[in-house]
């Protein structure tokens, strides 16, 4: 519950001016502020699911927890793509309890009642001592008012009045084509095995974090270290006055959506050899680039196949097309609790070879267990703990690039303060 | 000519072999313990959702080549390496061990493992799962030419990282 008494609502919490752009820490340990969030961002935007190639059949479904709630993603008997909530009507019961699968039916395991994939209501025990009013066309597995998708990337909504899904993403639909260039016939796929993960902070840190090219030569100094025992050349050039071997950009997209713009230095499955592929690898990486000029032209593919980028849609997806592709999302269990859920991507038309080197690739830095994500967990855990001391030290500070005339670099944080904006804007209009 | 062949070892030998990895893993003696692993040796931590795929198709939670292996032991060395400095304190027990079986040159071995691990200001986290490895003669020592730990747990969710060797 909102405490009546805060002061101002939630303004106040975002500090915008000429020369300084503040925010206060209080926002990452608030419980009134997490409340907030639920209702002004959870409620309202347009939150990932999951992706199509997760369904590829009639009856295939994903259980997940989707904005606070248990949901039921699935391919209907009929082909369609709906997002159930996983409740049965009765008494309130989650009516599937395995992480995938194909049903013919949903079972509620407390009383019985049954519900066709598509949700409606099949069966319920002992039906004849229902009142003559007990109408079971009425009585269906409840759906998320909104599901959209843009290209496989299916979103749902639970405001009924918000703009549609394409409207919505703006500028980030031309970051989403850049990757689903990537696959010859434009479908990516979900690769099997997910990373479900907690990170004992709050979640709009991971925010930050993944589109943060400013933290890599701290908090990654043993993954470069990595990089460069393996041959590749991580320095910044000479008199550059960069942090990192090549010059990005950070973007503001609209509506909240940000991305890094980065010249590639540390390879791409598609298509930029590095002599961590190994030798031999180098021909097959060769031809998948020739695929993308011959289908896309030069400039094209170029864009596609020597940039890297880390995009934000508002407000907890991310798409880091680097190394490799993930898609990730995250949503708090409290102020101080996030659940990181993280897949790899690729293309449907990968070989055996090109599928083990993205995905040898993707664990060389991404997840739980590669060289780089472990360090950023501990990084953001640790500006947690510092945000105990939220009445002391009140502000954080992003005022990197603040007051530069030309476009914001990657570790400007211009990129980072687009997120903070729309976050402000959408909390005040709630509070 | 069928008859089984004298197992080329015994499970003294393996409990003797998986409780002094277990000793240097927990001693951060990690230049040591790289001594017990074959020169193609391969170290697996799958999925919690696919505990039995394969990780050419499968994104898992770790598939080091003994390049990147060796590469690993480097970055746990280092103080930079944030998420194990100061390095966990960690405690292995390890039980129910088992020889399997055998193929080609290799020794397929099973065992339960519990490791404890232990960061300042955080709470204990528990690991729980088995070890499937397989190990092979070098020189008469006993190696592990591939090691696969498999946890049990339905997601990593507390668990967060696993950034030490597991």
């Amino acid at each position: 519950m909102l405490d009546p008494t805060r002061h101002g609502g939630f303004r106040g919490l975002v500090r915008d001016e000429p020369t300084r752009f503040q925010v206060k820490r209080e926002v990452f340990v608030s419980p009134e502020v997490f409340e907030g969030e639920r209702r002004a961002l959870f409620d309202r935007c347009w939150i990932y699911v999951g992706h199509a190639s997760e369904l590829r059949n009639p009856g295939d479904f994903r259980t997940r927890w989707v904005a606070g709630r248990p949901v039921i993603f699935v391919r209907d008997r009929q082909g369609a793509m709906r997002v159930l909530i996983n409740s049965c009507r009765h008494r309130g019961a989650v009516v599937c309890r395995e992480r995938e699968g194909n049903a013919r039916q949903f079972y509620c395991m407390y009383h019985g009642w049954t519900y066709h994939p598509d949700g409606r209501l099949k069966s319920v025990p002992g039906e004849d001592a229902y009142p003559p009013g007990f109408d079971k066309g009425a009585m269906g597995l409840v759906e998320a008012p909104r599901l959209e998708h843009y290209r496989d990337f299916y979103f749902l909504n639970f405001d009924r009045d918000a703009v549609d899904l394409k409207t919505y993403l703006a500028g980030a639909t031309e970051y989403i084509d850049l990757v689903t260039d990537q696959s010859p016939s434009g479908r990516m796929e979900i690769i099997s095995g997910v990373q479900e993960y907690d990170i004992k902070a709050n979640w709009k840190l991971l925010v930050e974090n993944s589109v943060d090219d400013y933290h890599l030569v701290a908090t990654h100094a043993t993954w470069l270290n990595y990089m460069r025992n393996s041959g590749v050349n991580m320095a910044p050039p000479k008199d550059s006055g960069l942090l990192l071997p090549t010059k990005g950009a950070g973007k503001d997209l609209g509506n909240g959506h940000l991305t890094t713009d980065n010249p590639n230095y540390r390879g791409r499955p598609v298509a930029r050899w590095i002599s961590v592929y190994g030798e031999e690898a180098k021909a097959d990486i060769d031809a998948i680039r020739r695929e993308l000029v011959a289908r896309l032209g030069e400039a094209r593919a170029a864009r596609v196949a020597d940039t890297n980028r880390n995009l934000v849609i508002f407000p907890n997806l991310v798409i880091n097309d680097g190394s490799s592709v993930t898609v990730r999302h995250f949503y708090p269990l409290g102020p101080d609790h996030m659940r990181v859920t993280a897949w790899a991507l690729g293309p449907v038309e990968e070989t055996e070879a090109q599928r083990a080197r993205r995905l040898h690739a993707f664990l060389t830095f991404y997840g739980p267990g590669g060289f780089a994500t472990p360090d950023d967990v501990a990084a953001l855990e640790c500006a947690q703990q510092g945000y105990a001391a939220w009445r002391d030290v009140e502000w954080n500070d992003l005022s990197r690039g603040l007051t530069k005339t030309d476009e914001q670099t990657n570790t400007d944080e211009g990129h980072l303060r687009v997120f903070w904006r729309r976050w402000r804007d959408l909390m005040e209009a709630c509070a | 000519m069928n008859r089984p062949k004298e197992p080329a070892v015994s499970r003294a030998e393996v409990e003797d072999l998986l409780y002094h990895e277990a000793e240097l893993l927990d001693g951060w003696r990690l230049d040591e313990w790289l001594a017990l692993l074959t020169d193609d040796a391969a170290y697996y931590v799958p999925p919690n959702d696919k505990p039995d795929a394969d990780h050419r198709y499968t994104l898992f939670t770790i598939a080091d080549d003994i390049v990147r292996l060796r590469e690993r032991v480097i970055r746990l060395k280092d103080p930079n390496c944030h998420a194990e400095y100061p390095p966990s304190r960690t405690r292995r027990l390890i039980s129910n061990v088992r020889v399997t079986g055998s193929e080609s040159d290799a020794i397929l071995i099973t065992a339960n493992f519990i490791v404890y691990r232990y960061r300042r200001n955080e709470p204990a986290r528990v690991f729980v799962g088995h070890y499937r490895h397989r190990l092979r003669r070098v020189g008469g020592a006993l190696k592990f030419a591939e090691r696969r730990a498999i946890l049990d747990a339905e997601e990593l969710g507390e668990l967060g990282s696993v950034s030490f060797i597991l």
